[in-house]
This record gives structure tokens, C-alpha cells and sequence, in this order.
């Protein structure tokens, strides 16, 4: 599968002490630093609440698990590891072996979820349905065409997208159930992926725009135009997609929300502006609320009357940040 | 020491990482800005007038470490935070807790309000709000103050 990848013709030690770029360094203390096993999350004190859920419900989050868990296995196997023999410092292929381990980590969790909560037989039969589902599969061959393909450029939007967009229609559900207070664990476990997520996006999309400088501008509007062409075809496909996991319990219109609020994140990753208008990107504040428990509070003095502000709230300013 | 410093009065005062963000959200801004410098061998830079801070937060690691040296450094000068009204803040709501936690901590410590937050490299409409927002931040500075 990965026989393309090749690292330097010849072999040179990698020297921390010599850096070129100090966003690998940044990057790669905040990976470590945010390391992680599902092992640590008590999911098993999701069980009660799992048998609330309805029949269907419960097919719904298999089935979202089982889309996520590939897309992870597709990035943890193929994807950063394609972008190793393009990196430009070996720092960088050092941060790209922690993204690809991490992505294997994150298809793992899934299966912890699994096993805490389903049969065997259940499991099975959702691993069977992300295979014969068309749209799924769909997704997964397009990011997996640009992976082999030989554009070191186009591998990182490919890449960037699947970690800032592609994620998103199956990310929605946990946060949908812990803002209803379910599924608490298994959410908790999920926004440590989406954390995850966020700094493989952030940073291949910052190599994306490093590589960008020492072209042309003919070829900079070239890559422009590949990467909104790519956005629009994975787009319309995670719409599908959406509709075929979501139809059936009401939630199509408020995922779409999502989708379209993490688009214009991946392409802001990439360096570009975003592309959804507010009017279709106004996620539903429970969601937004369970992704980032004050990001809806909408009490700042820019937004608010302008007559009062709110100074901020009690942080932990007691730490290593302050020593004046 | 102080021939090593530079000064300035721009009212906006922001910091921005080698990926930039924070600096093309400001560049949409139009306005007159300063730019915190990145390394430590660059002079310090000094606000000889009362501004408003701008900054990011990259998250993670429980809300440590979320404050960019740069700016602690920056901050450090009493000066400084004499002359800061007021902080803005730039993050990913990915980063759950910590979104933003460089500004929620700036403007706690510190006694200044939170003015506005959003994300990544700001959106049309946070770039609207933002310059209304400073407008309107002023004026309601300048009228409250003999």
C-alpha cells in the first residue's frame, strides 16, 4: 500500500538541535503533549445511557463510528504517510509519524467504543454497511486518488480537507448526544480526536501555504482553483452522505450547518477565505456549546449592547503563564 | 536596554505566529496595527498609547503554556499593561476549553474587558464586527474619560 513512500536517498540523523522551521518543534511538543489512549476514558459508564437510545438511534451512531473509523484508517495508513517524502525538513517527517500514529490511535478508540457498547454481531453488521455504503466509500477514493497521486501540493489540501471537513458529518452526532446528556463519555473521548484533528489541519495547512511562497502565481491560482473544485465535489458527496445517516431521525438541515461552519475552517487552514455565508453556517449553539463549552457565550462587548462588558471569566491564571 | 526597544501608538497591537493567521485577519482590518515581534533578538516593542491587544491561541496542553512567550515578554513591560483597554481573541473551538484561553487569561489578569473572539483567520463578518466593534470601543473610551 505504501510502497511509493521512500524517505531521503541517503540516511541522515535527525538533529533537534538544528531547526530549521520552529513550527515543527511548536507542533510537535503540542502532539506530545496532547497524547492520548481511549484506555483512560471510562466509556463503560456509557452503557446505561446507550440502552436509552432507540433501536435506530443506536444503528445511526454505529454506523457514523464505523465512517469515522475509516477516514481514520485511510489517514493513519495512507494519508500522513504519503506526505512524509515531500517534507522539507526532517522535522517535519518526524511530526508526520506522529500524525499517522495518532490517526491509528483514533480508528482504535472507535473500536473501544464498540466493544464497550455493542455484540459482536452488531459491530459486524456496521463494519459490513461502511463498505456497501456508496457515499462513504466515495469520499474515502477521492482523498485516496490525490494521496497516490504525485503533487506533494494537492496531497496536503486532499489531506487538510479530510482532517478539517471531512470528519465533520459524523462529529456532529456525539456532540448532538452530549448536549442531550448522553453518550457523555464517549463524547469526551471524541472531542480529544477533534482537538487531534484540529493541529493535523493546522499544520499540514500551514506547510500547504509554505510550499505555496516558491511558486508562481499562475501556479498558486492553479492550486487555488484545484482546491475549491476539490472542496465542491466533497461537498456535494457529504451532503449525500448526510442525508443517508440522518434522514431518518431529523437531523439532515442542522448537520449541513456543521458541515458548511467546518468547511470554511479547512479552507481558512489552507489559507484561504471562507466560502459558506454566515446565514448557512449558524450551527446550532448546543453543538457549538458542547464542542467548546463557552464558544457560544455571546455576552463580549463587541457583540453585546456596548453599554457593559464582562471582564473575563476566573482562569487558572496561576500557572508557568505569568511570572511578572 | 532602552535604545533596543520600539515604540508605538497604534491602537491595535497584535501577535501572530509564522502560519499568519492573525496577521491576514489584521491586513483585512485595513488598519493601522503593530506587530508584536517573533523573536527574541528582535527590540521589544513599546506602546506609547493605549491599545487593544490581539492574539491567538493554538491550544491544548489543560490550558497551559497558552500564552506565546512573545507576548508574556511583551507584557512584562509595565508600560504595556498600563496602556492595554482591551483584549481580542483568535483560536479554534476544536480546542474546546482552551478556545481562546490567551485572551480569557490576558483580560482576566490583567482587568481589561474581552472584547470579541472568533476563529482561525476570521470570517467576513468577524473582520465587520471587529472594525465597527474597535469604532464604537473608542468612542465609549474617549466619552467615559475627561
Amino acid at each position: 500500500m505504501t510502497e511509493g513512500v521512500k524517505l531521503h536517498g541517503h540516511v541522515e540523523a535527525i538533529n533537534w538541535n538544528r531547526i530549521q522551521d520552529e513550527k515543527d518543534v511548536e507542533v510537535w511538543n503540542r502532539l506530545v503533549n496532547n497524547f492520548w489512549i481511549p484506555e483512560k476514558i471510562p466509556l463503560s459508564n456509557d452503557v446505561q445511557s446507550w440502552n436509552t437510545l432507540t433501536q435506530e438511534e443506536q444503528t445511526l451512531t454505529m454506523r457514523v463510528f464505523t465512517g469515522l473509523t475509516l477516514l481514520d484508517t485511510l489517514q493513519g495508513t495512507v494519508g500522513a504517510v504519503s506526505l512524509i517524502p515531500d517534507s522539507i525538513t526532517q522535522h517535519e517527517e518526524a511530526v508526520y509519524t506522529n500524525i499517522a500514529f495518532m490517526e491509528s490511535v483514533h480508528a482504535k478508540s472507535y473500536s473501544s467504543i464498540f466493544s464497550t457498547l455493542c455484540s459482536s454481531k452488531e459491530i459486524d453488521e456496521a463494519f459490513r454497511w461502511s463498505l456497501e455504503n456508496e457515499n462513504l466509500q466515495k469520499k474515502a477514493q477521492i482523498v485516496e486518488s490525490y494521496y497516490h497521486g504525485d503533487d506533494p501540493l494537492k496531497k496536503k489540501v486532499a489531506s487538510t480537507l479530510l482532517e478539517s471537513f471531512l470528519f465533520y458529518s459524523g462529529f456532529y452526532l456525539p456532540m448532538y448526544w452530549s448536549s442531550r446528556a448522553k453518550l457523555t463519555n464517549t463524547a469526551d473521548l471524541i472531542r480529544l480526536i477533534i482537538r487531534d484533528e484540529a493541529v493535523h489541519g493546522y499544520y499540514i495547512g500551514y506547510k500547504y501555504q509554505k510550499g505555496l511562497e516558491k511558486l508562481s502565481e499562475e501556479r498558486r491560482a492553479e492550486l487555488k482553483e484545484y482546491t475549491f473544485e476539490l472542496m465542491y465535489e466533497l461537498y456535494e458527496n457529504e451532503v449525500q452522505y448526510t442525508h443517508d445517516l440522518y434522514d431518518g431521525v431529523g437531523l439532515s438541515e442542522d448537520v449541513k450547518k456543521f458541515l458548511h461552519y467546518n468547511a470554511n475552517k479547512a479552507l481558512m487552514n489552507l489559507g484561504y477565505e471562507a466560502m459558506f455565508p454566515s446565514s448557512v453556517t449558524d450551527v446550532n449553539p448546543s453543538i457549538l456549546s458542547a464542542l467548546s463549552p463557552n464558544a457560544d457565550e455571546n455576552h463580549d462587548f463587541f457583540s453585546g449592547s456596548g453599554s457593559s462588558y464582562v471582564i473575563g471569566k476566573a482562569v487558572n491564571t496561576e500557572d508557568e503563564d505569568w511570572d511578572f | 536596554m532602552p535604545d533596543a526597544a520600539t515604540t508605538t501608538s497604534s491602537r491595535l497591537i497584535y501577535f501572530s505566529s509564522a502560519s499568519g493567521n492573525t496577521a491576514r485577519f489584521v491586513e483585512k482590518l485595513g488598519a493601522e496595527a503593530a506587530r508584536i515581534p517573533l523573536y527574541a533578538r528582535d527590540p521589544e516593542l513599546t506602546a506609547q498609547e493605549p491599545f487593544v491587544l490581539l492574539l491567538p491561541t493554538y491550544g491544548g496542553e489543560e490550558g497551559k503554556h497558552s500564552i506565546p512567550p512573545q507576548v508574556l515578554r511583551f507584557l512584562k513591560q509595565e508600560q504595556n499593561r498600563k496602556n492595554l483597554r482591551g483584549v481580542i481573541g483568535a483560536g479554534n473551538t476544536n480546542f474546546g476549553t482552551a478556545y481562546c484561553l490567551a485572551a480569557r487569561k490576558i483580560s482576566a489578569k490583567c482587568d481589561v474587558p474581552l472584547l470579541y473572539r472568533f476563529e482561525l483567520m476570521g470570517t467576513p463578518d468577524d473582520v465587520h464586527n471587529v472594525s465597527q466593534g474597535l469604532e464604537e470601543f473608542w468612542k465609549h473610551l474617549s466619552r467615559s474619560r475627561p
